[in-house]
């Protein structure tokens, strides 16, 4: 939790001054009975209106400094808590923004956004707590025990017996709780996936009729977070209860002793109740305390959570080298590339090797799961290879810086995600300062304008959020235009014409061409049609290279790639490709 | 965000007034608190009278009646145990009453989202609406917790200090009691004050839940494009907008108890100034020391209120959010059906009578469809996209209604049948890919629990999905998520794998094979073929070749049916279809 501290760093002043405020307030608060005092010892004894007047605008000028004091404390306390909650937030964001596809997976999105909001809301809380309240309850058990001592330090000794007792309550109170704690914020992670899955698979849900499921998934959710909510809170509420035992009896202890000192002489009536009055004091202190105990438990459960993120290191890191591209080298180079998604699991690709040249179009084929996207996902580095080199542009891609590396590629992938904001602000994602004109150019090639011509507010239509208010085959366009406004070197269409009729996935590739000459273009596809054009298409099967070569070539070497082929054209219609021109 | 998403523009009051009544089944509880909070609070109230009765009895050296002193320690020592057990009733009464006030909450926001229409869901942000129902509901709980725990003790106390008062004097007790308002004025006022910043706060919280939503939750794309430092500026804009309201909310809601803890102040310096003038003059009748005793209960007496005041502004924060809650808890349902008839094994017959549909007022969509499908056929829908495909799915499964014209099943208007059944009697497997947080077997097995594992192994053998499930590390049980290691495919297998084992009378297949590799896909169309025998299906395809079967294949342009016809009987006709079918073969 003390991690976190370096958060407030901005706030120092905020930090320090604001106790210090709320002391100083604490102390007029101790020296108005005092005045009080005064008021009745010396006005009411010698009949002194006057004085009375004079010590009861005092008391006001006390009040009116107390509010002051009292409020600049707040203020620091909001600053510097807001501050604290709003720097964590900013880092947090960012540090997910570096975190590679691994760890994404791993933490998944739900729990990285409870972790974003209210996880840090709750630090939030902690810290103003921290400031308005915690340096004045130690310093009033601490002051107090001190006066005690002045008193009578035999009887002081009880004040010390108290204060372990009263920390060993506070300290088991704590250590029950923190694992319910913990368990309460997993379980609201749990609680917002099922309400994300929900959200999500709406259609899904209501097509099996499972609504009442559902409620009732959540339902176990919500009752296990109740009832740890519960346990937690009845440990807790032993806080004050047993403090306050512990005090009294002491109060009592006092009152018992402090009367045989009294009847031996060595302490007087009024130096009792003094005593007695400062066990109150702490008493008061102590109160405050728990609730400050429970506040700082839950938010260490938070904490924890907070630090395991920033305790996550990307896999994929970018190197200090920062090479530059060699325009004449081939686009893109596997030379026997391994790669797996765990550590010590299958190879999800096997000894890749293959070389795509400046301007050419690479297409690849093969079944659900064979590697597809997995190969194409290490060209931008989404992911590092086991073994082996991926070079782009005559280095290696770990050579480049990820902005670097990155520019040079266009990505479309198969899942098409728009961002709300407006067409124009979507189409800018790969080109802040692309014009009208080039985002239109994108448009059209990627067959997009005869939609968006339609739009009445045209690329300032707005996008809601996942792109709904357009459809599968029309967002695929749009993902696609997005990736052609920054002119990219080398394009990924993953899969991502999947939507789309035959006429417009056709037309789609010729734009692409005869607009672009030297971009390597990188197709996959379940389509043999779409590929067929290409200058080398991949076969893949289970993560293995079958063949490699144009549509001609592996028609007849490759036999993986007649099945495919055989299964979308007529054997008719192969036998006349196979044959045809010769 | 819709229009139909109420505004909860409601007073505090009443507010509270709903909150409360969620309580209800927790009266025994509420009741129980009510009780211990008076007890320990009447036990604080009474031990400092015990302990002053004790040390009047230790006047002096040799002067100590310890006879006396006995009883009244042992007293004490009781009371002080009562109290303290009353008191940590109290608290663990409030926390159940709380906790399960709050779930109950939870629960109906949550249950909500399975009854409110499509449309709902289609137009809320999704980050909106978890933040609802995870942190919203958080401040709620907290809020409840702090009202009941300190709101009661502090009445008791209040009322307690009360008599104390006014069985001392009476004049003076009557200024204190006048003055009091005053604190509750600046108290109120404030909480007015925060409430709009509350809801402002709740506001940017749920702005910047969406945002972290779209972001996080796309973080693939954003590295694509490289795009981090942008979705930084974009969520650091958010996030100083929310510091803005957040310190001020924060900091007009803590402005009330040092207010309030100032005019008490006040009251404290008014009674001692008049109590003193008074003795002096001798006209009040007091003394001097009931002037002491009573200075020390009117600072028992503003104690509670600075308390109450405090939790005030906590539930001003509770209260923002249930708003929220409650304008979620409140949006329309879906119109009942439980009284329309349920449709069992149904034959399909499906008929389309003048269909109009648009999903906003102004965009018209589908105009005027007619189509009449018999029991047993085959219905491909194709067509450029956009042109409304996937919206007659959405109509055919009653996720949306029809603007005007109808639908029915076996000559049943489905408006008059239950939603679930019209829906049971269709398995759909969509593009868009659904699995949940679970195991392989209970995602399969969603649409009939009670399958049996050769049920289960059968459905995903016929889809194809059998043979990279054993692959998996635990096979059938192991769990995966929408982000884990699966393909897009890989989804699609097993969402057909789910269809396939509950076999519905009528299919709905929209793209439902778009991920998957051809020849995979020509051995699951012919497991849907033998699925569909004699069975009603509709089929949503861009790869003719997939329905060049379909006993009728309607052609979809701008929300209109411009052709109809087989296979056959289209691409003789020369239209639309046919050089739609064509261009597939085209050399390119």
């Amino acid at each position: 939790m003390f991690r976190l501290v370096k958060y407030l760093k901005k706030y120092k002043l905020q930090v320090i001054l604001g106790p210090v405020f709320k002391l100083t307030e604490a102390v007029f608060e101790l020296i108005v009975p005092l005045v009080m005092a005064e008021i009745i010892n010396v006005g009411i004894k010698n009949n002194d209106s006057d004085y009375i007047w004079k010590m009861g605008g005092v008391l006001v000028i006390l009040g009116v400094l107390g509010l002051t004091f009292a409020l600049i404390c707040q203020y620091m306390a909001s600053k510097a808590s807001q501050g604290f909650g709003t720097e964590l937030r900013r880092e947090l964001f960012h540090h997910i923004s570096t975190l590679s596809h691994s760890e994404l997976d791993e933490f998944g999105t739900p729990s990285l956004i409870t972790r974003l909001t209210s996880d840090i809301n709750q630090l939030q809380v902690a810290v103003a707590m921290l400031i308005r309240l915690v340096v004045r309850a130690p310093f009033l058990v601490i002051g107090s025990t001190i006066m005690a001592f002045t008193i009578n330090v035999k009887l002081a000794l009880i004040f010390l017996a108290v204060i372990p007792m009263v920390a060993l309550v506070l300290w088991l109170v704590t250590t029950k709780t923190v694992p319910f704690y913990k368990t309460i914020q997993q379980k609201l992670d749990k609680t917002s996936l099922i309400t994300r899955e929900n959200l999500v698979g709406a259609r899904a849900v209501r097509a099996f009729a499972k609504q009442e499921h559902e409620q009732k998934r959540f339902k176990d959710n919500a009752q296990d977070i109740e009832q740890a909510a519960v346990r937690a809170g009845k440990i807790s509420a032993l806080l004050s209860p047993v403090n306050a035992i512990i005090l009294n009896l002491a109060i009592v202890l006092i009152v018992w002793f402090g009367g045989f000192a009294v009847d031996t002489g060595s302490l007087t009536q009024g130096e009792v109740i003094a005593l007695v009055n400062y066990l109150n004091q702490i008493l008061l202190a102590l109160v405050v305390v728990a609730n400050l105990v429970v506040i700082f438990t839950k938010s260490a459960a938070c904490a924890a959570r907070v630090n395991e993120v920033f305790d996550t290191k990307p896999s994929v890191n970018e190197n200090s080298v920062n090479a530059m591209a060699d325009t004449n080298a081939p686009a893109v180079v596997f030379k026997d590339v391994y790669f797996s998604y765990h550590d010590n699991g299958e190879y999800a690709l096997q000894n890749i090797s293959f070389t795509a040249n400046k301007g050419e179009t690479i297409g690849i084929i093969g079944g659900t799961g064979s590697g597809k996207s997995t190969l194409i996902n290490l060209i931008p580095r989404f992911y590092d290879a086991n073994k082996g080199e991926v070079m782009v542009f005559g280095n290696n891609v770990a050579d480049y810086s990820f902005s670097e590396l990155r520019r040079k590629i266009g990505i479309v992938p198969q899942k098409a995600v728009l961002f709300s904001g407006t067409l124009r602000e979507n189409m800018r994602w790969g080109d802040e300062n692309a014009t009208d004109e080039e985002i239109d150019k994108a448009l059209s090639i990627a067959q997009a304008k005869e939609f968006t011509d339609t739009l009445p507010e045209g690329l300032d239509t707005m996008i809601l959020q996942g792109g709904k208010n357009f459809s599968g085959g029309q967002k695929q366009r749009l993902t696609i235009a997005r990736a052609l406004v920054s002119k990219p070197d080398i394009l990924i269409l993953d899969d991502s014409a999947s939507a789309l009729d035959f006429a417009t996935d056709a037309r789609l590739r010729s734009a692409i061409k005869e607009n672009s000459r030297d971009m390597t273009v990188f197709i996959i596809s379940q389509r043999a049609n779409s590929v067929k054009a290409a200058d080398k298409i991949i076969v893949l099967s289970d993560g293995e290279v079958e063949g490699i070569g144009t549509h001609r070539e592996l028609l007849q070497s490759c036999p993986e790639y007649c099945q495919i082929c055989l299964s979308q054209f007529s054997p008719e219609e192969l036998e006349k490709e196979i044959n045809g021109d010769e | 965000m819709s229009k139909r998403v109420k505004k909860y523009e409601t007073s505090g009051f009443a507010v509270l007034k709903r909150l409360l009544s969620y309580t209800r089944p927790y009266g025994f509880y509420l009741a129980f608190t009510l009780i211990s909070s008076v007890i320990s609070a009447l036990a604080t109230l009474y031990a400092p009278v015990l302990i002053g009765d004790a040390v009047d009895h230790i006047i002096d050296t040799g002067n100590v009646d310890f006879d006396k002193i006995k009883p009244i320690i042992i007293q004490l020592a009781v009371v002080v145990i009562v109290g303290a057990v009353f008191q940590w009733f109290m608290g663990y009464c409030t926390n159940i009453l709380t906790q399960r006030t709050v779930r109950d909450m939870r629960i109906m926001a949550f249950d909500k989202l399975e009854k409110v229409p499509l449309r709902y869901i289609d137009t809320t942000p999704h980050g909106d609406i978890i933040s609802r129902v995870v942190t919203d509901i958080d401040t709620i709980s907290d809020g409840l917790l702090q009202g009941f725990q300190q709101i009661f003790t502090g009445v008791v106390t209040i009322i307690g200090t009360l008599c104390f008062m006014f069985s001392i004097n009476v004049s003076i007790a009557l200024v204190v009691v006048l003055i009091t308002p005053v604190s509750l004025v600046v108290a109120s006022t404030i909480a007015r004050l925060c409430s709009k910043k509350f809801k402002e706060q709740a506001k940017l919280r749920g702005q910047v839940t969406a945002m972290a939503e779209e972001y996080i939750g796309n973080q693939k794309v954003v590295k694509a494009f490289s795009y981090e430092n942008r979705t930084e500026e974009d969520f650091e804009r958010l996030n100083m907008e929310l510091y803005r309201v957040g310190v001020r909310a924060q900091f007009y809601s803590a402005l009330t108890n040092p207010s309030t803890r100032f005019v008490n102040g006040l009251v404290y310096a008014g009674v001692g100034i008049f109590g003193a003038l008074s003795a002096i003059s001798g006209m009040g009748g007091i003394t001097v020391g009931q002037l002491y005793c009573f200075l020390s209960y009117a600072n028992q007496y503003t104690k509670p209120f600075n308390e109450i005041s405090g939790v005030v502004t906590e539930l001003q924060s509770a209260f923002a959010s249930a708003r929220r809650i409650f304008a979620m808890i409140d949006s329309e349902d879906e119109p009942s059906d439980e009284n329309n008839k349920v449709l069992t094994d149904a034959e399909g017959n499906v008929k389309l009578d003048s269909v109009e549909f648009s999903y906003l007022p102004e965009q018209e969509l589908i105009k005027d469809l007619t189509l009449d499908v018999k029991k047993g056929q085959q219905i491909a829908i194709v067509g450029p996209t956009g042109c409304g495909k996937t919206t007659i799915i959405n109509l055919l499964m009653r996720f949306y209604d029809t603007v005007s014209g109808s639908i029915s099943v076996d000559g049943n208007n489905i408006k008059e049948l239950t939603r679930d059944s019209l829906r049971l009697n269709y398995g759909m497997v969509l593009q868009e890919t659904w699995i949940f947080e679970g195991t392989v077997r209970d995602n399969i097995a969603y649409g009939k629990p009670d399958a049996t594992d050769a049920e289960i192994i059968n459905a995903a053998k016929a889809a194809h999905c059998h043979s990279f499930i054993k692959r998996m590390k635990k096979g059938y049980d192991t769990v995966i998520s929408d982000n884990s290691g699966i393909s897009q495919g890989q989804k699609q297998l097993l969402c057909i794998a789910r269809v396939m084992l509950t076999m519905p009378p009528m299919l709905i297949l929209d793209e439902a094979t778009s991920s998957i590799d051809t020849r995979t896909e020509m051995k699951i169309q012919s497991a849907f073929r033998k699925m569909t025998e004699g069975k009603t299906s509709f089929i949503v395809a861009h790869r003719l070749s997939t329905i060049k079967e379909a006993d009728c294949i309607l052609v979809m342009n701008k929300g209109r049916i411009i052709e109809v016809g087989n296979h056959n009987q289209l691409l003789a006709k020369g239209g639309f279809y046919a050089d739609l079918y064509n261009s597939q073969f085209k050399k390119t």
